[in-house]
């Protein structure tokens, strides 16, 4: 069983939702992303998700696409984000890491060796936001022969039928859009995603997290009574933007929010 | 298998289904827009068919853009050359001075089929806005442009005139803050949107169906052109020149001509600096396979993957891709893509205004630039129709800044 699945069915044991935390590999600094996926580790994270930065990130809003961009200003790269991983599980081995991004530096690095470079440094999973099924096939065998979860979105304008299509490709879990927009974005509608979660998790066994437009305790406890676990992203990107090059301070930045929202969750 | 011993390629039933050409194309985009793709997919795929659809759009290429656009013999340049005969496809003369209006039209239609009361868009140097612009005021839709901070700068009178139709431009900020950027941030608000907004794509980029619509709407250049070719002249050309910046006007001469084996046919890139420098905009000739904005193609970008900034004189050019099928063609051997560099462009731009009287766009200046190399090394018998995508009245102060003149 995948790291992913294995805290998955830990978390429904216990009765917990599971928290899943993203943010830009080497944004604001490089120094910071280490020291930070351990203090969100510390809080109560259950899933790290690396963002790889790109430059054209077009399924995000101005808060991460600015993250992206502080990233590769100091030339930040797939190759670098494996890297830290890779020094990330010297001293864990149990927090599920993985890389959300898009298609082309994966591409130019080419499947196999993705793949391969990916599962030997720790790496669990991707997901790979304009890698719908239909176009992710020569991928999937690749990531399947290293034991990689491929992780997949779903939306609001998802159909049933292709929705049960995207959960066979799937492994790990699913991820919900909550809204139809880009991250960061401000009108989460509870009800909708209510709706649509019950539509989909008929369809499926996988865990169900949701994501975008997820900005404090009390959007994540409204979510998070809906679904398997709740994804916050930009809240903590804007934080760590705003906290100063100090490692240990933008380390601290996210801590905070990342203790909030545990402590919710707990308190259903 | 024909006498060369090479598979003879059905251009025709390309993309395939799920939009592909050969390794090219497809639909690489984030699963919110999946669906209304597949909605513009089957919209497009009846009406393709439909006699009443087309019907319109024929009356609507005849009576608000003006077509046929002619297809005119530059005899004084071409004795001055001394070669082939050139035939320039006057696509200037269009409403609104470009190609670009071909397509907008036949967006239009498909946005009044699906009953969407608001218009999107990207723009570089503005030609696309405008067409856009101009069919969203016919139609009473509501129109919003986006343009790179940069080209919003660059392309001031462009600007207005949207605004002039009614449009709001909006600059982006966001990355190099040109037409690649203008592109994310449609469809950014396409995402969010989804539900009461059409995306009128510029050229034939972008995630299936567009690469494919947008190249039916264009083809009309091509047919036109084939069959007046013929008409004035008894016989097929012997070379097409079009510029190639995502690819739709070249598209548009091309496609009808790709079953005439005799007929060879050239894209011109923008070689900005030159190709040897690497400030350029030319990815058939300088890139490779890759993904953006929903398809794979070549591209412009450094060894992790990151697209990168791109150089030419004209805004319309300014593009890291390429639309999918000429990535196709590329490999396949059919078409061939050369560069023609900022110079050159600009001094073709000028020879044309005063050898012929015609001012062209610096877009489709690359494209005669060209044709001045090909047409000596050819004989005064053959022909070359090079596709004059738009008229440079745009260009007019880029031009007066280059010469250091304040108009
Ligand atoms: C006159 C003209 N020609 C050509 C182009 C390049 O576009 P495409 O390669 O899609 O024809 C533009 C784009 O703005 C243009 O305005």
């Amino acid at each position: 069983m995948s790291r992913i699945s294995q805290k998955f069915a830990q978390l429904k044991t216990d009765g917990r939702k599971a928290l899943v935390a993203y943010i830009v590999n080497g944004d604001p600094v490089r120094e910071a992303t280490l020291p930070t996926m351990h203090k969100m580790v510390e809080e109560g994270v259950d899933v790290i998700e690396l963002g790889v930065p790109f430059s054209d990130p077009m399924a995000e809003g101005p808060v991460i696409q600015k993250g992206h961009e502080r990233a590769l200003a100091h030339g930040v790269s797939l190759t670098d984000t494996m890297a830290v991983v890779k020094e990330f599980r010297k001293t864990n081995q149990t927090t599920p890491v993985l890389l959300m991004g898009y298609a082309n530096p994966v591409e130019r690095m080419g499947y196999s060796v993705f793949a391969e470079k990916a599962a030997a440094a720790g790496v669990d999973g991707l997901l790979t936001v304009d890698l719908p099924p239909e176009e992710v096939e020569s991928l999937k065998t690749e990531l399947a022969s290293r034991d990689l979860d491929n992780i997949f979105l779903l939306a609001p304008t998802t159909r049933s039928e292709r929705a049960r299509d995207i959960a066979q490709h799937a492994s790990g879990f699913l991820y919900y859009v909550s809204l139809k927009g880009v991250t960061g974005a401000g009108h989460l509608d509870v009800d909708s995603v209510k709706a649509k979660l019950e539509e989909f998790g008929a369809l499926t066994d996988l865990p169900m997290c949701v994501g975008f437009g997820i900005k404090d305790a009390e959007s994540a406890s409204k979510v998070a009574r809906l679904a398997d676990g709740v994804v916050i992203g930009s809240v903590l990107v804007d934080a760590m933007s705003k906290a100063g090059t100090d490692s240990a301070q933008v380390a601290a930045s996210v801590g905070a929010i990342v203790h909030d929202i545990r402590q919710a969750l707990d308190n259903l | 298998m024909s006498d060369s011993g090479k598979q003879k390629v059905d251009y025709s039933a390309f993309p395939d289904e799920r939009g592909h050409f050969g390794i090219f194309g497809g639909r690489f985009v984030s699963e919110t827009l999946i669906y209304a793709l597949d909605e513009l997919q089957e919209i497009y795929g009846k009406l393709k068919e439909n006699d009443e659809f087309q019907a319109e759009f024929d009356r609507d290429l005849a009576h608000y853009v003006g077509r046929p656009s002619p297809l005119y013999h530059a005899e004084r340049w071409s004795r001055e050359l001394g070669g082939a005969q050139i035939y320039l496809k006057r696509e200037d003369l269009n409403h609104t001075g470009a190609h670009k209006v071909n397509n907008t039209i036949g967006q239009a239609l498909l946005a009044k089929m699906t009953g969407k009361s608001r218009v999107i868009a990207e723009t570089g140097a503005g030609q696309h806005g405008v067409a856009t612009a101009t069919v969203a005021a016919r139609l009473g839709l509501k129109c919003q442009v986006y343009m790179g901070a940069e080209d919003v700068r660059r392309q001031a009178l462009n600007v207005y005139r949207m605004k002039l139709l009614g449009a709001e431009v909006i600059p982006v900020e966001s990355g190099s803050k040109t037409l690649k950027d203008a592109m994310n941030e449609a469809l950014r608000d396409w995402s969010t949107n989804v539900d009461d907004t059409f995306y009128i794509i510029g050229t034939v980029a972008g995630p299936h169906p567009y690469p494919q619509l947008v190249r039916d709407f264009q083809a009309v250049i091509g047919r036109e052109a084939r069959a007046q070719c013929l008409d004035m002249t008894g016989k097929l050309p012997d070379a097409l020149v079009a510029c190639v910046g995502g690819g739709s006007n070249a598209i548009g001469l091309f496609h009808p001509f790709l079953d005439d084996e005799s007929v060879a046919m050239y894209g011109v890139e923008a070689g900005g600096d030159g190709v040897e420098t690497g400030r350029h905009a030319a990815p058939l000739n300088d890139g490779i396979p890759g993904v953006l904005h929903g398809n794979r193609t070549y591209l412009m970008e450094d060894e992790n993957g990151q697209i990168i900034e791109t150089h030419s004189v004209s805004a319309g050019l300014d593009y890291p891709g390429v639309g999918p099928e000429h990535s196709w063609l590329k490999d396949l051997g059919r078409v061939n893509y050369v560069a023609i560099n900022d110079n050159e462009a600009l001094a073709a731009f000028r020879k044309t205004t005063r050898t012929e009287g015609i001012m062209p766009a610096l877009e489709s200046s690359h494209a005669l630039a060209y044709a001045e190399k090909l047409a000596p090394t050819m004989s005064k018998d053959q022909i070359i129709i090079v596709n004059l995508s738009g008229r440079g009245d745009k260009d007019i102060l880029t031009v007066a800044d280059i010469d250091g003149i304040t108009v």
